[in-house]
């Protein structure tokens, strides 16, 4: 990865919008900024995390740049072509190009299909013949560590790893080069969320895959991606390589995500920087930075004047945060 | 939290009588599909003061195990076996209003989704004065200044403001500290938290524990800590009980077990962890799934995914259950790899 490399997914000023309505008649009395000007770029064979509590707009940022929901202003520009306003019947062939999996990929099984048939579901609709599609359905089950037979059973013979398995196994039957996964691990038990966390990584790597992992857990993010994005109330606040992001958390929201990480050895107390009070609601966000109400640090007649931008940390152009004091 | 012995006290301790003792319970489930038998012999105990941590993954019965505690369990779940006793009594005697005076006085419980805890139209102050009302018979208006206290005390800003919201008007932290607020107005002396920040943003976790350890220390109350996050028993507990399928297969002070885990589950539980900051290539596998609970196995519930067993060439973990044994002091371990194997 270059400077000069196209990214294989560019986001430009993304914002997507819902209105807020009320009362008997269900009038608009506002609106919701569930994603407020979001610029992001994913390279080809790059694994990126878009960490966020809930309510942060990462899941609705995934739904927009699949097309999955429009977006209110922003363009969506992949490999090379802007699919912002392409019609649906043309973006069918970019469509196979990204997948998506999601949290429970029970909810997205047709219970009565075998799982071979859902597999094979996107390929049969690409025109695949018969043959060349149990081979892929082979080498996909084979991928996921799922064996031939499991393909002639139903959804509800697989315990929830073994869906999350299914799920993947679809996802990349038809061959994607994106694949947005939104917290495709909270679901699961911790000793079955590491089998999918080793399964992903190993993936990404062998096939040369480019994902977006949307998740809360930055722990579980950490794991398998090497540049993190951490958003708060619809914005990147930070985003740079896993290791500067840990080691070098710029932004005071960063920093108290990290801290708050509960750390399973009871040898290591940390001083913790508890954040007060709960996120502000979206529908009516807070003036200037949009962190400041909870912010240790925010200044007075500063932070909630001016709305800081994503700003390179000292002079590291792939480190960028959005602090008026660090930046 | 750490001012507690190192060698914790036992039985013979005459000192030390433990606050909850539970003996060989077995709750099973009859279904149509089988009996599941959702605990199946499990000995703990829980000390005056103490935060025990009850940890586990889905399924393995930690919270069966407290509803069986306080009586609980409903159709088609019956406790076929085994005695609970508070405070040297055996809630298993008791009639269902005196268990219905011991869970709102001295044992409280508090749950994942304190919206669906909470009835949805009363206000917070009310329900918690409803509290105060059966307890200590007070009026509703001084209850409700009672209930004012009580949010203040869990650090709900604006308390007299709060007091009049609907469940429906807080968000997912603020109705946790409104649940915690209504368990300890009665004063109990042992709280049953289940996955009680499972539910909440990390940021917002981060506070509810702070809050339930600063009050712990400033009450006094024991805590039974159910939990399937290491993290949150490493921050938290003084003791540490790790359930697998049922029955629970270690048991030791905080430090001890995740400094020296000796159960091979544990052992896999604690690698197979992601650790925000401490990266590894590859993150340890246990294989396959949890056992099926009806008509398990008669050997050990773990055997089957259970690499230290094929190492070590045992062939009894197929077919004899291990004890929970005590292999040092306060730390107990349910597997044949730290106890004699019979001939």
């Amino acid at each position: 990865m270059t400077a000069t490399d196209e990214p294989l997914l560019r986001l430009s000023g993304i914002e997507r919008r819902y209105p807020v309505r009320s009362g008997a008649l269900q009038r608009t009395v506002g609106e919701v900024r569930a994603v407020d000007g979001v610029d992001l770029e994913v390279f080809e064979g790059e694994a990126v995390g878009l960490v966020g509590e809930s309510g942060s707009g990462k899941s609705t940022l995934g739904r927009v740049l699949l097309r999955l929901e429009e977006p209110d202003e922003g363009t969506i520009v992949f490999d090379g072509d802007d699919i912002t306003h392409t019609p649906m019947r043309d973006l069918r062939r970019r469509r196979s190009q990204m997948q998506l999996i999601f949290q429970d990929p029970f909810s997205s099984l047709d219970p009565r299909t075998s799982v071979a048939e859902s597999i094979t579901e996107g390929l049969r609709a690409q025109g695949v013949g018969r043959k060349d599609r149990q081979k892929r359905l082979d080498e996909v089950l084979e991928l996921v560590g799922l064996e031939k037979y499991h393909g002639r059973r139903f959804p509800h013979e697989f315990s929830g790893g073994q869906r999350q398995r299914v799920g993947i196994a679809r996802a990349l039957a038809v061959n994607p080069r994106l694949l947005v996964l939104d917290e495709p691990v909270s679901a699961l038990d911790v000793s079955i969320q590491s089998q999918i966390l080793n399964l992903l990584k190993d993936l990404q790597q062998e096939l040369n895959l480019t994902l977006l992992f949307i998740a809360h857990d930055l722990s579980v993010v950490e794991h398998v991606c090497e540049r993190i994005a951490v958003m708060y109330l619809g914005k990147i606040v930070e985003v740079a390589s896993r290791d500067d992001l840990f080691d070098r958390p710029t932004h005071p929201y960063t920093e108290a995500l990290l801290s708050a990480i509960p750390i399973p050895d009871p040898t290591r107390r940390r001083e913790r920087i508890l954040l007060q009070g709960d996120p502000p609601s979206p529908i009516a966000p807070p003036s200037g930075c949009l962190f400041h109400t909870r912010c240790p640090i925010a200044e007075e007649g500063r932070c909630e004047i001016t709305e800081p931008e994503l700003k390179p940390v000292a002079d590291d152009s792939a480190h960028l945060a959005a602090c008026l004091l660090r930046t | 939290m750490t001012d507690q012995p190192a060698t914790p006290p036992t039985k013979d301790d005459p000192d030390e009588e433990p606050l909850l003792e539970i003996r060989g319970l077995r709750t099973y489930f009859f279904t149509r599909d089988g009996i599941v038998q959702a605990v199946d012999g499990v000995d703990l105990e829980v000390r005056r003061g103490e935060v025990l941590g009850l940890v586990g993954e889905s399924g393995c019965g930690k919270s069966v195990t407290s509803m069986s505690v306080l009586r609980l369990i409903s159709e088609p779940g019956r406790i076929v076996e085994g005695e609970v006793l508070f405070k040297g009594e055996n809630l298993g005697e008791k009639s269902a209003s005196e268990m219905r005076e011991i869970r709102g006085d001295q044992i409280s419980m508090i749950f994942q989704q304190p919206n669906a805890s909470l009835n949805p139209v009363y206000s917070a102050g009310v329900q918690i004065s409803e509290v105060f009302e059966i307890h200590e018979g007070l009026k509703r208006k001084l209850g409700v200044e009672r209930a004012v206290e009580a949010l203040r005390r869990v650090g709900i800003s604006d308390p007299e403001q709060r007091a009049g919201a609907y469940p429906h008007e807080l968000s997912g932290g603020m109705a946790q500290r409104v649940m915690i607020a209504m368990a300890l107005a009665s004063g109990p002396e042992l709280l049953i938290a289940d996955e009680p920040t499972t539910a909440l943003d990390v940021t917002i976790q981060a506070q509810i524990l702070e809050l339930m350890s600063e009050l712990q220390s400033e009450l006094g109350m024991a805590i039974v800590l159910i939990t399937h996050d290491l993290g949150v028993v490493a921050e938290t507990a003084d003791r540490v009980a790790v359930m697998y399928a049922g029955q629970i297969v270690e048991q030791a002070t905080t430090i001890d077990l995740f400094a020296e885990p000796k159960h091979p589950y544990t052992v896999g539980l604690l690698g197979s962890i992601p650790v925000a900051g401490a990266r590894r290539e590859r993150l340890d596998v246990i294989p396959g799934q949890v056992p099926n609970l009806i008509e398990p196995d008669s050997g050990c519930r773990f055997a089957s995914r259970c690499q230290a067993r094929v190492d070590n060439e045992l062939e009894i973990c197929w077919t004899k259950l291990p004890d929970l044994i005590e292999v040092e002091p306060g730390h107990t371990v349910r597997c044949w790899l730290h106890q004699e194997v019979p001939e």
